[in-house]
């Protein structure tokens, strides 16, 4: 299974989310250390990464909180909603866990 | 800016067509602010709550969005009067820094980036509104404790944090 976690300097949240992200490796039994972690420093890498924002998570190529259709790649900072509806920088901790246990279960 | 600087003396227009003087009569809080910022969106109710609960005190409260709005579309002027009319108005008036002088002015590095101000002008708390946007039951404690002990004539016990929250959006 392969982990990346994309992120730009612009915004502070990557540390809280990669530290998130470990965590639900951590306890769902995987290698919290297998997590690739990808800057993002130019428009045109934003482009080719498909990148909609800081941090972003993805789990074999799929995004943990898949973006709105129509939302711009780019140099930003993500806001992603937990599951109270409160904004946040970082995707709910529930969400990433849900993500990783879709694809483990699936690579099985 | 550093606690004991003064107001620098700009007047921007605000989402409503009223201009606001920064360095006006009375304590005032400028909060730089914006609409993309998952750390503005997150800390916006407890500064919102902190204008409608020191109003009748007479502090100011100022959001103050200067980001890029030609990389950053959803911070354009219009996007902010869109925001105000969706929330069915704000306590607070919600300003414009199109040229980003006041951000300049203000050293401001992000978005929210707190700046409270005693009757004279004289900048006494800069920094977070609290400890986590993560968790509103800290209800802006530090922007609190700073108009408090500014308004009692005091300084704040801590007249200065770490501003959390997206960089500023300069223009190019």
């Amino acid at each position: 299974m392969k982990v990346e976690l994309l992120w730009w300097e612009g915004c502070p949240s990557y540390p809280e989310a990669l530290e998130d992200l470990r965590q639900v490796l951590r306890e769902e039994g995987l290698d919290p250390e297998s997590v690739e972690v990808v800057e993002v420093v130019s428009d045109e890498q934003a482009d080719r990464e498909r990148f909609f924002g800081s941090p972003t998570i993805r789990i074999d190529g799929n995004d943990v909180v898949p973006p709105p259709e129509g939302d711009p790649v780019g140099l930003s900072c993500r806001v992603y909603r937990l599951r109270d509806g409160r904004p946040s920088p970082t995707p709910d901790l529930e969400d990433v866990r849900d993500a990783v246990r879709r694809r483990a279960y699936a690579s099985r | 800016m550093r606690p004991g600087d003064s107001v620098p003396e700009l007047t921007l227009p605000d989402t409503e067509g009223r201009s606001h003087s920064l360095s006006g009569d009375g304590v005032t809080a400028v909060v730089f602010t914006c609409n993309h910022c998952p750390y503005a969106l997150a800390w916006h109710d407890r500064i919102a709550g902190v204008a409608r609960d020191y109003a009748d005190r007479g502090v100011r409260v100022l959001a103050v969005n200067p980001n890029d709005a030609d990389r950053y579309p959803a911070d354009s002027f219009d996007a902010m009067k869109e925001r105000v009319a969706a929330d069915g108005g704000w306590p607070l008036p919600y300003l414009r820094d199109e040229s980003q002088e006041a951000a300049r002015a203000f050293d401001a590095k992000t978005t929210p980036d707190v700046f409270v101000f005693d009757a004279d002008g004289r900048l006494r708390y800069r920094g977070a509104p609290d400890s986590d946007h993560r968790d509103a039951s800290r209800n802006a404690a530090w922007l609190r404790a700073a108009l408090d002990a500014t308004l009692a004539g005091g300084e704040p016990d801590e007249p200065e944090t770490r501003p959390v929250g997206c960089s500023i959006k300069w223009k190019s």
